[in-house]
């Protein structure tokens, strides 16, 4: 069951200088409506995972860890791999997170982020099918949120995809009609897309993207598009108690098409520097 | 290695909680415990000597309410006989209606929310706290009560007295600098506030630079410093 | 250089006294610390030691919640141990197991001598300990980096908390085991004391020691704690070090 929740308790003085700002066109950072905070990406740093990632969007911080096992496919995709998204809000990136299992929040922010991969076929999951109906190759995309400062949407996003393009799998022979033999080689995993989600919240009369905390406490509503590498939407989310009138969704949009090419280098080039 | 050199730090050395401060006939000051004749560190902070006592002076902690401390809150609840206010400390603090308002206003009382809404911010004074019940405050002294401009920030109470300086030098020396108002709150709350956003952006940034450098010795000619670049390159480039 | 087990048979220690990741019989693992890295967390500290990933965090002193958990004339110390899906070889599910809960206990009672919580009464000072990759000795890492945390959070301590454990492999006392061999070892000593006091606030066993090779291990361990105490006062002192070494390098520019 979902319920309103607890308005958090910003000063009716802090609400109305954010605001202003905002209206002003500056932010409470100094930032544009449409600039994204800096972003940090860092990868590989979980030797045991198959991949991983570090990801900061100024001073939000999300880690990703990628684990690849053997398992058995749904039963009505015999011929794919599966893949699995999980979001852990641990209470030590936030004062008001508590322990406990994922809540709705930590719920919707997987599903967003599952959606923008697998609706954008981000992952060749056909690929990943190692005997049809019986073993498959099962990706777990485990989101760690250790510093929550805003925008846990799109940070969440970068940080997968950056921790699925530097991920090793094991590479495997299939033997007869049952048995498969690991390599003992192995390989990326087969990323055929690279969706961006864009967060922009509506604050007063006004729309910005990259939402801090204290912007996100004060928004009337957020909404999320994922962009696809050939700016196709794979994914559109909408939070929060307030609305969208159809005009600000067009051209939330067209910012998040734009925007999304430019997350996409930076990252494309981040994962490509670390590499090296 | 220690039981020979009564003192073991020196002046504003970076202490950690448990380090040997001094062993002999010392007092134990703020921050400190005393086993015996040894004085140990409590918390991280500068090592500080004065005559025969030894304190530290804490780089970080929470802000625990004392009587007569002026602090900003923010009204979080409404009661049936007064408000109840976040003073960002590990208690919530209480202001009766009684001491927001006057025999004169009486009649305002039917209606709390006439005075103080929830979300509005004041500038009040602890009046009471101790161990067994939540701090008290009070808004009814001069220059006490809602605030209704100008931007609040937040900084660690512990770099407070940092900010005030020796006498109040830096506070004054901000406030001459920038023309700004300061108001500070002992729990790690600061009002500025300026007819000009530019001076309050100054203002602000040099207070969160002491929160940053409090440790650093000759602050306040590197505070001063800043204060007076960032406005001449203001005027310079205008925006 | 460091070798891989075939099975079971292979020695872990090898004839030279050098064991499978290249340490002598009584070396620590690397150890890197870091405090005050999350902007959230009142306190925060980071570790690694040998692959263990270790993030630790620090909430309070704050008002309890649900009131009814408080204490009249302290604070109350609330520790969670936990592990991420990805930090172990084989994915594992997200959800509290026993042992979580049983070192969740073991490591708060490993702090709880060390924190002077009569000075914050009716309130919680909450320990997160999330593990983000996991290779033998988590506990006591974790309760090394928690009393960095609790320092970098300005909680009054008598003193610092550092752990360390040894293990019983091959026959052999080894200090700091890593996985591998604690899990096939036939002895584990977790050990936490607090330096300048010279009291132990953890000691846990599990496997088999004569008395003698018992004291020898404990002896063994509380050297290593005294040496990582030695690493924790550095970290302490370099968060404050560093402000003042980027300061002379940017001039104290505002960001």
């Amino acid at each position: 069951m979902s319920a309103t929740p607890q308005l958090s308790p910003i000063a009716k003085m802090e609400r109305r200088t954010l605001i202003d700002l905002i209206e002003s066109g500056k932010r409470l950072d100094g930032r544009s409506p449409f600039d994204y905070r800096p972003i940090k990406v860092r990868t590989g740093i979980i030797e045991k995972a198959n991949g991983s990632s570090f990801v900061e969007l100024g001073k939000t911080k999300v880690m990703v860890g990628v684990k690849v096992e053997l398992g058995e496919p749904f039963e009505d995709t015999p011929d794919q791999g599966v893949l699995t998204v999980n979001v852990e809000l641990v209470p030590l990136a936030s004062p008001t997170f508590e322990p406990g299992p994922p809540n709705e929040n930590a719920i919707e922010l997987a599903r967003v982020v599952d959606r923008g991969l697998r609706e954008s076929e981000a992952i060749g999951l056909g690929e990943l099918c190692l005997i049809p109906g019986k073993k498959v190759q099962v990706i777990f995309i485990d989101i760690y949120v250790l510093d929550y400062d805003g925008n846990l949407i799109d940070s969440s996003a970068l940080a997968s995809l950056a921790a699925l393009l530097t991920s090793r799998i094991p590479k495997y022979t299939v033997k007869g009609e049952d048995k498969i033999e690991a390599k003992g080689e192995d390989a990326p995993l087969p990323i055929k897309n690279y969706p961006i989600a864009v967060t922009a919240a509506k604050i007063g009369g006004s729309v910005i993207l990259d939402p801090s905390y204290e912007e996100e406490q004060v928004m009337d509503a957020r909404l999320t598009i994922t962009v696809d590498k050939d700016d196709k939407i794979c994914a559109a989310q909408k939070g929060g108690l307030g609305t969208f009138h159809p005009s600000e969704v067009d051209s939330i949009i067209d910012r998040a098409i734009s925007k999304s090419s430019e997350l996409r280098s930076k990252l494309l080039e981040a994962v490509k520097a670390g590499e090296s | 290695m220690v039981k020979d050199m009564p003192l073991n730090v020196q002046r504003r050395e970076i202490v950690i909680p448990g380090e040997l401060l001094a062993d002999g006939k010392y007092l134990a000051g703020a921050n400190t415990i005393k086993e015996g004749d040894a004085i140990y560190a409590t918390r991280v902070g500068l090592a500080n000597i004065e005559g025969n006592r030894i304190a530290v002076v804490a780089l970080a902690g929470c802000y625990i309410p004392a009587v007569g401390d002026q602090v900003i809150g923010r009204i979080v609840d409404i009661g049936l006989s007064g408000w109840q206010v976040d003073i960002d400390a590990p208690y919530p603090a209480m202001l009766p209606a009684s001491e927001a308002v006057d025999h004169r206003q009486e009649h305002l009382k039917q209606d709390l929310t006439r005075i103080l809404d929830v979300g509005d911010l004041i500038i009040a004074k602890v009046l009471a706290f101790d161990r067994t019940r939540d701090p008290l405050l009070t808004i009814k002294d001069q220059g006490l009560g809602r605030i209704t401009s100008g931007r609040v920030v937040k900084i660690s109470p512990a770099k407070v007295p940092r900010l005030i300086g020796r006498k109040g030098s830096m506070i004054s020396m901000i406030k001459r600098e920038t023309g700004c108002q300061v108001i500070v709150g002992k729990n790690g709350r600061i009002l500025v506030s300026s007819r000009y956003p530019f001076r309050e952006q100054v203002a602000v940034a040099a207070i969160y630079k002491i929160d940053r450098e409090a440790h650093i010795e000759g602050l306040t000619d590197r505070v001063r410093e800043m204060i007076r670049r960032m406005i001449m390159d203001a005027s310079i480039h205008p925006e | 250089m460091p070798r891989s087990i075939q099975n079971k048979s292979d020695r872990l220690i090898g004839k030279d006294g050098i064991r499978v990741d290249g340490r002598r019989l009584d070396e620590l693992r690397p150890i890197k610390m870091e405090v005050g890295i999350l902007d959230k967390a009142d306190g925060s500290a980071y570790i690694e030691q040998g692959k263990n990933k270790i993030m630790v965090a620090v909430f309070g002193p704050r008002e309890a919640h649900p009131k009814h958990v408080a204490l009249t004339d302290r604070a109350v110390l609330r520790c969670r141990y936990h592990m991420a899906p990805f930090s172990t070889e084989e994915r594992r599910s997200p959800a509290p197991s026993r042992r979580d809960m049983e070192l969740s206990k073991v490591i708060r009672e490993a702090l709880e001598p060390a924190v002077i919580s009569q000075l914050y009464p009716r309130t919680t000072i909450d320990v997160f300990a999330e593990i983000l990759q996991s290779d033998g000795g988590t506990r006591c890492a974790s309760i090394t980096a928690a009393s960095l945390a609790l320092a970098d959070a300005g909680i009054p301590m008598r003193d610092m908390v550092a752990a360390c454990a040894v293990g019983k492999v091959d026959g052999e006392i080894v200090l700091d085991p890593c996985d591998i061999e604690d899990k096939n070892g036939e002895a584990d000593l977790p050990v936490a004391i607090m330096p300048n006091l010279g009291m132990i606030t953890l000691l846990q066993m599990d496997g088999k020691l004569s008395k003698e090779e018992f004291e020898r291990g404990l002896n063994m361990a509380i050297k290593a704690c005294v040496e990582i105490h030695g690493r924790q006062r550095e970290a302490l002192k370099n968060k404050y070090l560093e402000i003042e070494r980027s300061m002379e390098e940017y001039g104290g520019e505002e960001q």
